[in-house]
């Protein structure tokens, strides 16, 4: 089943949660809404699903219009984070409870008994059907919450942040799970997440999202690799970001020239946004000298945090953990990638907390 | 939820530790209140009932007088809690989920009877549905019902008073159900029938089974609301604790007493049955 | 990968306010069922005290409101309300305290105890004390002899309405202590502070409006209470009358339009507590709705 969203607004009190949104998802794919909380991928998902009203546009459902008609017969399976589970129902009539919903076509109760097991066993919850979902673990509630939404056979599955709920390890057998259960069933497939990890690891595209728009929709390695704007390069994967100068076709950093392609970019103040693997660390020779910061151990490499040209900006990078790099040291470093965006396009924005260093609070020593 | 001491060496605590001072002062104070406000004088009666002597209880209980009093008492508060129990998960219902101008005064007037003395209610209600009052005559001529002055009376105005339990008590449940739900038995299919009656209502019921009794409790001890009402003619129309008030200035103490310890035990079981509701349904749904 | 264009400017749809919920038919039959039913069943009675009271001027009011028996019933009124409150409100607090912020064996049995009067007859509230202090009972011959008059005199009025008031500032106050937890306690006695202290600066200031919805409460019900005082105060004219009582002789001699008018007074008191309770809940839901549910 394909799903297209045409222009698809949606305001409330004054602030879009979505402004003019379109989206294409072929059948059978598995794609991830991503962005932080406010950027409508929620919104969104629910305004597929129906559960939502859009001010504007219209969402197809293999080129039927689906604003006339009612949510029951949309075929929507929606999996909520918080699994939203009848709790007086026993398992097996939570699953059965779409198919008894039914009024044409309502299979016979023996089908409908044969149908519970088999999805049952599906989710790898064979035996409990008897029981109430309060008897249940977090995952175990998810897994019977994804079988009663695959019982109706829907056109489309949609999941709601369906991991949030769960604790660490929980999250990452169910999320490989599902990406099984969706290579065996095939079903159309939208999640919500705001871990980028889960996105990354799961979807077939990946759909970046931030105030109501979207920034990029892409394969994994295309969001990672070429991020087409500001904010998906912040908001994927660790960064930092340097104001540079752009003219005569190239970018430089307080007069020092950046071998890097700045693509049509107009002259002008602009923004450099790295990754730690687009900088080098020179043992000598030309190049850009810093100041060290911090250090930390990440694995087998080291990150440093160097502070770089007169106005102190901070770069990220990695070393290998046997050389020796200690705060207050000075060395060089190479850029050797990262994308220069003109400046007024704005990041993913996080609060920096000030360093100890500028702050006047003195601490007085408790007693030895 | 009581602490049971973990390990082997098992030291008897009635209570758990905590850090938090004024256990002593509080809870001693708690209980000499209501030892002497609610204890004391309720082992008076006990006793005074007691002296009478089991044969005696007995005869007096057995009374036609005093039987069909309490009769009408409970028959009366039964219909009107059924009434209430209705209408008041109807009003609990719309006051929740609807929107409209002056729900928050709305919301304001269930809690009338319990801010509005029985008196004041009592005698507005005779007057309203007395044979010559606005509601009695609409009621007469247009079917034929008589409320002023009948056991008919006493329903409405238990009514009157009980409602506020039903609404209360179904009110915060409802508030607290998950949308999601809902919203999930939409998607799965089910009309809005199906969801209402198979999905919400469910989870409703220890409440509503709550309110009910609350309701129906209230109504058999009524006396304010309903005398001015009622038409009091003994063996028709007179209500249990008015035949107590009777038999109190006939200095009858025996009397009033049986009448009374009758009553008393009648609310105990209710206050039981109505625990019992709430432990139910905490455990089974979580909540009261 | 956004579509460039869009082939039609966006269509407004048509505004349906919900998707889940009734068909608006249902609504408004719904809607209308619930206001009819509150109007006929609660909003009527209200009414007729007002038109009643004024049925026959204001002149007529005002002169029944001034009569000295019904001055001297509103006094007592006064007076019991001024003791019962207060002290229920102590005992409120205390009792929410020991419940809400502790674990305890015979908790449930305290807090059945707690509910007890609203599940008694108030007659019977009023039986049991005319048991405990009347003539032929254990402690009447003891306080005949010291000449001490509890029954048929105000300190038994004032008894029975504490008796029938008591639970509802406790009421009131238990499940908002308890759907609020201890950890703010927890930390303020972490931080040093005492138990007064910690009471008064972090629990107080978080069950305020549910204190003075409780505290409203009780008073309406402590000036309105009816069955329990008729047993236990004599019902002596200029005496151990209070207002209520008065209403009922009044009405019973046939003078209608002045109990309606004393009546009037303590509907209004009723409505002025609804109105207060009202206005605040409006003010602070937010405030209510995180501390129910902190």
């Amino acid at each position: 089943m394909q799903v297209r969203v045409e222009n698809v607004s949606k305001h409330y009190v004054g602030i879009a949660a979505l402004d003019d949104v379109s989206l294409t998802v072929a059948p059978g794919e598995l794609v991830a809404l991503l962005g932080p909380s406010g950027s409508g991928k929620t919104t969104l998902l629910r305004t597929i699903a129906g559960l939502e009203v859009p001010d504007a546009g219209k969402i197809f459902f293999n080129d039927v219009d689906t604003s006339e008609g009612r949510i029951q017969d949309r075929g929507v399976g929606f999996v909520f984070q918080h699994y939203a589970l009848f709790k007086h129902m026993r398992v097996m009539d939570n699953i059965a409870f779409g198919l008894r919903a039914r009024r044409k076509g309502k299979p016979k109760e023996s089908e409908i008994k044969r149908r519970v097991m088999e999805l049952l066993d599906l989710v790898q919850l064979s035996g409990l059907e008897r029981r109430f979902p309060t008897q249940l673990s977090g995952g175990q509630r998810q897994r019977v919450a994804l079988a009663r939404a695959l019982a109706i056979e829907p056109s489309v599955l949609l999941l709601d942040e369906p991991f949030g709920a769960l604790d660490a390890r929980v999250r990452k057998d169910l999320r490989r799970w599902l990406r099984e259960i969706h290579d065996r069933t095939g079903h159309t497939t939208l999640f919500v997440t705001h871990d980028q990890e889960e996105a990354l690891e799961l979807a077939d595209r990946v759909v970046v999202m931030n105030k109501g728009k979207i920034e990029q929709s892409a394969t994994p390695d295309e969001i990672y690799d070429e991020p087409g704007t500001p904010f998906v390069f912040s908001f994927i994967g660790e960064s930092s970001v340097i104001p540079v100068q752009v003219g005569n076709g190239r970018a430089t950093l307080d007069e020092r020239v950046l071998d890097i392609d700045i693509g049509g970019l107009a002259d002008g103040p602009a923004q450099l946004y790295l990754r730690p693997e687009d900088v080098v660390m020179m043992p000598e020779g030309p190049g850009i000298p810093g100041l060290v910061v911090s250090t930390r151990r990440i694995g087998g490499m080291r990150r440093v945090t160097i502070e770089c040209g007169l106005a102190r900006h901070r770069i990220e990078f990695d070393a290998p953990a046997e050389i020796p790099i200690e705060n207050t040291q000075r060395l060089t470093i190479r850029i050797t990638g990262g994308r220069v965006f003109g400046s007024g396009e704005e990041g993913y924005e996080t609060e920096r907390l000030a360093s100890s260093a500028t702050s006047n609070f003195k601490w007085r020593k408790a007693e030895a | 939820m009581t602490a049971a001491a973990p390990g082997a060496a098992q030291t008897f605590r009635w209570r758990r530790r905590s850090v938090l001072p004024g256990f002593g002062l509080s809870l001693g104070y708690t209980v000499a209140y209501l030892s002497l406000i609610v204890l004391i004088p309720l082992a008076g009666l006990a006793i005074s009932s007691a002296s009478l002597g089991w044969a005696e209880f007995w005869r007096i209980a057995t009374n036609e007088r005093v039987l069909l009093a309490l009769r009408l008492s409970f028959g009366a508060a039964m219909i009107a809690a059924i009434v209430n129990t209705f209408f008041g998960v109807l009003v609990a219902w719309v006051l929740v989920r609807y929107r409209f101008p002056g729900r928050r005064w709305l919301d304001a007037a269930v809690d009338l009877p319990f801010a509005l003395p029985t008196a004041v209610a009592g005698i507005a209600l005779a007057t309203l549905y007395a044979p010559n009052g606005p509601f009695g005559m609409i009621l007469d001529d247009w079917f034929n019902i008589k409320v002023g002055f009948t056991p008919t009376g006493v329903v409405m105005a238990l009514i009157f008073v009980g409602l506020p339990f039903v609404v209360r008590t179904v009110q915060p449940v409802l508030e607290e159900i998950e949308r999601e739900t809902e919203e999930v038995s939409a998607t799965l299919g089910a009309g809005r029938w199906r969801t209402v009656t198979r999905v919400i209502m469910p989870g409703l019921i220890p409440a509503i089974l709550t309110g009910f009794a609350l309701s129906f409790a209230r109504g058999v001890g009524e006396y304010g609301s309903v005398i001015f009402i009622a038409g009091n003619l003994p063996f028709k129309s007179e209500i249990a604790p008015l035949l107590i008030v009777i038999r109190l200035e006939e200095h009858n103490y025996a009397g009033a007493t049986t009448i009374a310890a009758i009553m008393l035990i009648i609310s105990f079981a209710m206050l039981f049955v109505i625990n019992l509701l709430q432990s139910w349904s905490r455990r089974w749904f979580g909540h009261v | 990968m956004s579509d460039a264009a869009a082939m039609n400017p966006p269509v407004k749809k048509k505004r349906r306010r919900t998707p889940i919920g009734e068909g608006p038919a249902t609504r408004v039959v719904l809607l209308t069922m619930a206001i009819a039913f509150l109007a006929v069943i609660l909003v009527a009675p209200l009414l007729a005290v007002f038109l009643e009271a004024f049925s026959r001027g204001v002149g007529v009011y005002i002169e029944a409101l001034g009569k000295p028996d019904t001055l001297s019933a509103l006094q007592l009124t006064l007076l019991v309300a001024a003791i019962a409150v207060p002290a229920n409100l102590v005992f409120g607090i205390a009792a929410s305290w020991a419940v809400a912020k502790f674990d305890f064996k015979g908790k449930a049995f305290l807090v059945t105890l707690i509910d007890l009067p609203f599940a008694v007859s108030p007659v019977v509230s009023g039986l049991i004390f005319v048991l405990l202090f009347g003539a032929n009972s254990l402690l009447g011959p003891w306080l005949e002899a010291n000449n001490i008059k509890i029954l048929f005199a105000v300190p038994g009025i004032v008894i029975a309405t504490i008796f029938i008031t008591f639970p509802f500032i406790a009421r009131e106050l238990i499940p908002l202590m308890q759907a609020q937890g201890t950890q703010e306690e927890e930390a303020a006695v972490s931080l040093g502070a005492s138990g007064w202290r910690t009471f008064f600066q972090v629990t107080l200031p978080n069950v305020k409006w549910g204190l003075l919805s409780g505290v409203l409460l009780c008073n309406a019900r402590a000036m309105g209470e009816f069955g329990a005082v008729t047993v236990v105060s004599g019902n002596i004219r200029g005496q151990t009358n209070t207002l209520p009582l008065h209403i009922e002789i009044l009405y019973n001699d046939n003078n209608a339009a002045a109990a309606f008018a004393v009546a009037s007074l303590l509907a209004a008191l009723a409505l002025v507590t609804l109105a207060v309770k009202t206005l605040l809940e409006a003010r602070f839901a937010g405030e209510l709705a995180a501390q129910r549910r902190h």
